[in-house]
């Protein structure tokens, strides 16, 4: 266990963003955090990089204690903020020298290591331009690359592909996969791209109101929860005849149309038809990690005031 | 040894940025500019010699320490943009503690004042100031020690600020009252009790007095008080400024 949490807590005035949270991350695996704003991830990744202080409970991070030991929590782990911190008026270059000043990297392996962390993203040709001139994409792979030069053993990522195109975020995954097997890291991040979690994470948890509402794989989680979905339209509508079919997970109904969730639409899905008499339409999909995420996070939209920075600069002071 | 290397990073950084952004330092070369012969050879024209010294010449180590001053104390707002646009947060997780990021800061901003004394300093030749190496070694650093105590209330102000705007203000409320009641621009012996009540409370008057002592050998205090005073002050301020930068 690389990372592990007990009854961790914050509280920003009347507002609890972490509520005695218990979490435990394996070594190698990348751990998701899922949530909708305001959940409590950038607070609880906050704390466990030693930015914010627990108001109680405990954390430790490498076996280090992140209120006891925090120069060797902060030095066992790298971080790649969801607002770009690279500097804009120094090179990329510039910029790894000066992170490897600030970790301690020893001196005879900087040069070396900047060139090996810059192949790893694929930014060697444009180490020494300014990091001004450099696009979206291009500052979080410089930002990757500086997370990683201290060969920390947790990476933080906190929403690593907000606000770039496909193209880019699909770099970005691979170079994260990437990361994880060559420097055999363990990764933590945060997201609230489902496809994101899907396509990276081993496991993730779903955090609402700074609690774990749920935690396993993705496809567990889909297998658990959604299964397959069957959207129908049909006139004569007996919604409960076909809740209490075994193989039925759940039924909605929104805007006239029937979603039901079912177990294995491949076998069930000729029952399910027999029982719901004639239709007029009919779609088929595999439950997404998306459906599995309102599942537990509803359909409200959040006011996002417990995280961002606000509640945090006020309350620090 | 990693303290120090900490310190020095963020000086890097910060001496970077300002040879890189060339509005600081051309605005750094014209402001004492103006001040020597804008103000001091338009009001000295009809203001009679001080102290045996032409007025220009008098307040030519006003001007000096003004320049610190104002130099030093606005440095601060880069804290809060730093802060606006995240640059600062990688220096706040890395394992250094927080006084060395704020020496760093410190003898970042003391840096870009600095730089300007040089200016003033060669400025000071072509308006032939008494100089003499050791003269310029002491003011040298007198204003070092000046500019340190400066950049500590630039910090704690900026630390404790969210918005460059608010910086601006109460930075204005600090520093006019410190430069008109410093004794830059007038000579200190004669003032009303009130006025001289407020410049005896002011730090930066003991700069001034100490500074025209170096240059121009007027004292009104002795220089050891005055060296005294701003150490006393410089490291308070130091002390508030790592606690303010503890608590970002």
């Amino acid at each position: 266990m690389v990372i592990k949490t007990e009854a961790l807590t914050k509280t920003f005035g009347k507002i609890t963003a972490v509520n005695e949270l218990n979490l435990e991350v394996n070594e190698g695996e990348i751990f998701g955090l899922l949530g909708p704003n305001g959940a409590g991830k950038t607070t609880l990744i906050s704390m466990l990089c030693t930015i914010l202080k627990p108001t109680s409970g405990r954390a430790w991070v490498n076996g280090f204690d992140i209120v006891k030991e925090q120069g060797k929590v902060r030095k066992s782990i790298g971080i790649v903020f969801q607002q770009a911190s690279v500097d804009d008026l120094l090179t990329g270059r510039e910029n790894l020298a000066l992170h490897n000043l600030l970790f301690e990297v020893p001196k005879a392996v900087r040069s070396q290591r900047i060139d090996e962390v810059l192949s790893i993203v694929n930014l060697e040709k444009r180490a020494d331009d300014f990091v001004n001139t450099y696009s979206g994409g291009m500052r979080r792979r410089l930002e990757l690359a500086r997370g990683i030069m201290h060969h920390p053993k947790i990476l933080f990522l906190d929403e690593p592909t907000l606000g770039l195109d496909p193209q880019t975020r699909d770099h970005i995954w691979d170079y994260i996969k990437d990361l994880a097997q060559k420097e055999c890291m363990t990764i933590l991040l945060t997201t609230h791209y489902m496809d994101e979690a899907e396509q990276l994470c081993d496991r993730v948890a779903i955090i609402d109101y700074g609690k774990i509402v749920a935690l396993d794989s993705p496809v567990a989680l889909k297998k658990k929860i959604i299964g397959d979905v069957v959207s129908l339209k049909q006139k004569t509508s007996d919604i409960e005849r076909i809740r209490k079919l075994d193989y039925v997970i759940k039924v909605e109904e929104k805007e006239g149309v029937l979603l039901i969730s079912i177990k294995d639409a491949g076998k069930h899905l000729q029952d399910l038809l027999l029982n719901t008499g004639p239709i007029d339409f009919v779609e088929v999909r595999r439950g997404t990690l998306n459906d599995v995420f309102l599942h537990y996070t509803g359909r409200d939209i959040r006011e996002a005031e417990a995280e961002g920075g606000f509640w945090e600069r006020v309350m620090k002071r | 040894m990693s303290e120090i290397e900490g310190i020095y990073a963020v000086w890097l950084r910060e001496a970077k940025i300002y040879i890189r952004e060339k509005e600081r330092l051309i605005s750094s070369v014209i402001s004492p500019l103006l001040w020597i012969f804008g103000f001091g050879a338009g009001l000295g024209s009809t203001v009679e010699k001080i102290s045996g010294y032409p007025y220009q010449i008098f307040i030519y180590p006003g001007i000096m320490v003004m320049t610190v001053l104002f130099t030093s104390l606005f440095y601060g707002v880069y804290i809060i943009w730093d802060r606006k646009l995240d640059f600062l947060k990688e220096v706040l997780v890395a394992p250094i503690s927080r006084a060395s990021v704020f020496a760093g800061k410190m003898l970042g901003g003391a840096t870009d004042a600095m730089v300007q004394v040089v200016y003033l300093i060669i400025i000071g030749f072509f308006i032939s100031i008494p100089f003499t190496p050791l003269v310029i070694l002491e003011a040298f650093l007198m204003l070092l020690l000046i500019s340190i105590a400066m950049v500590s209330i630039g910090l704690v102000i900026g630390a404790n600020l969210k918005s460059p705007e608010g910086f601006s203000l109460v930075i204005n409320f600090v520093m006019w009252p410190m430069f008109f009641f410093s004794g830059a621009l007038f000579p200190v012996s004669n003032l009303a009790p009130w006025l001289s009540a407020v410049t005896y409370i002011n730090p930066l008057t003991y700069g001034v007095d100490a500074m025209r002592g170096i240059i121009l050998g007027i004292n009104h205090f002795p220089i050891l008080l005055d060296a005294g005073v701003l150490v006393l002050f410089a490291a308070i301020m130091m002390e508030i400024g790592i606690l303010s930068f503890r608590r970002m």
